[in-house]
């Protein structure tokens, strides 16, 4: 989605701020914010730029590297973790081939960490974008790993 | 019966996003009900429930409801505060995925209480099911005549919004999410004044969690006196338990104050699994204490609750068994403070970096005494000199377990001694 759309989709009230960059980076493939964008949400809403660079540093939402198409999230707090008959984050980081934090080669996928997700009754639990996937095995990581390749290379 | 269904007493049976469904089991006729009521009345009614803040910290509903009927100041707001951050805790994601109109029916009765005219309710960020259920229940409602102007020729004008966190947990503290709803970075303001004076763009505002929310229209329902008769007489009506870990059946459970933390985690979770016993259990969160299993005969109500100096009230049991070893579980509790702190006061920014650094030795077997008497100083110290909730009750795990299981910190030592040795 182009920028102004987005814009012109809010009031031009400070209010809306994290809205704006909220649907903004979740509209890019890249799932990023770029120093001049933010300059130009900042002019657009009428506020110092600085105070646009401090709120996207705040929030672990936001990033200014590019990311992958697919954002994975794995929970690490105590209800997912003693759920764990297996560690998510290394099969995860074994399929995937990358650390937490970082993004694969072809731009399909970063691995973050997140806090609890909220789903504690159906740990453990992976977020992908904006959908969860529950009750893990090693197997259904696989399989979600495979099928979000095929949809999307195709 | 162990479970007593009050608020979550149509889930299951309607379907969450059929406001017709909603209205056939009798919902919005409370709203309906309160616009016939005056603000007194509905205020003495709150007031002989004894209703209490359900996001953890307890907070008699009727005393802000009392200071927001005081301000003159126009427009006044009312927020729902559905960040539900708290690892162990997902009540209130629950409720507003499985009922959601009836969230918007106990905003519309507070609104109606305190003269509001503006509504948000606040989700946080990972809980995008919930943000859609919400959208859909709202757009709903307004469509039915129950949000907008004059609703239902009452002269009452009221509207409601979603607003997103973006992945912070501080911004469920009310002064931080306060500032989030700005479009500001959510770093706690210092009180008082408190937001009912001095709330949302400095008017008056009442906060509250989705569940005491929720509670609203089952109050006007019954009234007040018939309210206070369940549960205890100082924690009255039900509870909303989030049950985690090691138990067979997680879930959510809605019971009456005054039940035994043993018989929820035996009777509806199921226990633990065969061959394994509970070990300890988290109570409230991440933020909330470790209690041994001995100890599982305590009730569920605030007066308990408020003797671990935490905002435990939020109602989660994380069930630990026997498998776990404590200081690893430490560890990653203070790990999530360490990330969450906003970095606005010293001790709360530094020390939980400290404490999480001598919780590695401890796991490590590195550990010394020295380690333990600067881990019980550390925890001590932020506890009493942290600005807001978070850096307050970051270290009531470690408080707790230095009290409750000190041998295992003494056994961890003599440990780490032979390793070296
Ligand atoms: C660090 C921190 C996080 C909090 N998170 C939440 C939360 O996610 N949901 C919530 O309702 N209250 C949360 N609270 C409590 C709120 O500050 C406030 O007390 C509550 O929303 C008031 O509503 P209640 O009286 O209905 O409980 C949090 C407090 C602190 C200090
Ligand atoms: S206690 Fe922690 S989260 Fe709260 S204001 Fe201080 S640094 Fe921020």
């Amino acid at each position: 989605m182009e920028l102004t759309a987005v814009l012109q989709a809010y009031p031009k009230e400070q209010t809306y701020l994290l809205e704006i960059l909220l649907k903004y980076q979740a509209s890019k493939p890249t799932h990023h914010l770029e120093e001049d964008e933010l300059t130009a949400i900042a002019d657009h809403l009428g506020l110092p730029a600085s105070h646009v660079f401090s709120v996207v540093s705040f929030y672990s939402f936001f990033s200014m590297t590019p990311r992958g198409r697919y954002i994975l999230q794995f929970c690490r707090d105590v209800p997912c973790h003693i759920s764990d008959t297996f560690s998510v984050r290394e099969t995860l980081e074994t399929l995937l081939g990358i650390k937490t934090g970082e993004t694969t080669e072809d731009g399909v996928f970063t691995l973050e960490y997140s806090s609890c997700l909220g789903a504690c009754d159906l740990a453990p639990v992976l977020r992908v974008n904006d959908t969860l996937y529950h009750h893990l095995t090693v197997d259904k990581i696989k399989a979600i790993l495979a099928e979000i390749r095929s949809g999307s290379d195709a | 019966m162990l479970e007593h269904k009050l608020i979550t007493k149509h889930i299951g049976n309607i379907d969450p996003l059929s406001i017709d469904d909603y209205v056939g089991v009798g919902g919005y006729a409370m709203f309906k009900k309160a616009l016939g009521m005056t603000r007194l009345d509905i205020h003495d009614a709150f007031e002989a429930s004894k209703l209490r803040g359900r996001g953890g910290a307890g907070f008699p509903v009727a005393i802000k409801l009392m200071a927001m009927a005081k301000e003159t100041r126009k427009p006044k707001y009312v927020i729902c505060n559905a960040d539900e951050g708290e690892p162990g805790n997902f009540k209130d994601r629950y409720l507003m995925e499985n009922n959601p109109h009836q969230i918007i029916e106990g905003m519309l009765i507070a609104a109606y209480a305190t003269g509001s005219s503006h509504g948000y309710l606040y989700i946080r960020g990972e809980y995008a099911q919930s943000m859609a259920t919400m959208q859909q229940a709202i757009e709903a409602a307004r469509q039915a005549g129950y949000l907008g102007s004059n609703i239902l020729n009452s002269r009452f004008d009221f509207d409601l919004e979603i607003r997103s966190g973006a992945g912070s947990y501080v911004c469920g503290e009310e002064f931080a999410l306060l500032e989030s709803i700005e479009g500001k970075a959510g770093r706690t303001r210092v009180k008082p004044p408190f937001p009912t004076a001095k709330g949302l763009f400095n008017q008056p505002t009442l906060i509250n969690n989705v569940e005491t929310l929720a509670t609203f229209p089952v109050i006007i329902a019954m009234g007040g006196e018939a309210y206070a008769k369940i549960g205890t007489p100082t924690s009255t009506g039900t509870k909303l338990i989030s049950l985690s870990g090691n138990v067979r059946k997680k879930g959510v459970y809605e019971v009456p104050f005054g039940v035994s933390m043993r018989k929820i985690i035996e009777e509806l979770g199921g226990g633990v699994g065969a061959g394994r016993k509970i070990q300890m259990i988290q109570l409230g969160g991440a933020c909330g204490p470790i209690i041994p299993e001995y100890m599982l005969d305590m009730v569920i109500d605030f007066e308990r609750f408020e003797e671990f100096e935490s905002k435990t009230g939020a109602g989660a049991i994380i069930v630990i068994d026997d498998r776990h070893d404590m200081f690893a579980i430490l560890e990653q509790v203070s790990e999530f403070f360490t990330h969450e702190s906003c970095g606005k006061c010293t001790p709360c920014r530094e020390g939980n970096v400290h404490m999480r650094n001598v919780l590695r030795r401890f796991v490590n077997k590195t550990a010394t005494e020295q380690d333990l008497l600067m881990l019980e100083n550390q925890a001590r110290v932020i506890h009493q000199t942290s600005l807001c909730g978070l850096g307050q009750t970051a270290p009531t795990a470690i408080i707790s377990t230095l009290h409750y299981f000190r041998f295992d910190y003494l056994n961890r030592i003599e440990d780490s001694m032979q390793e070296v040795a």
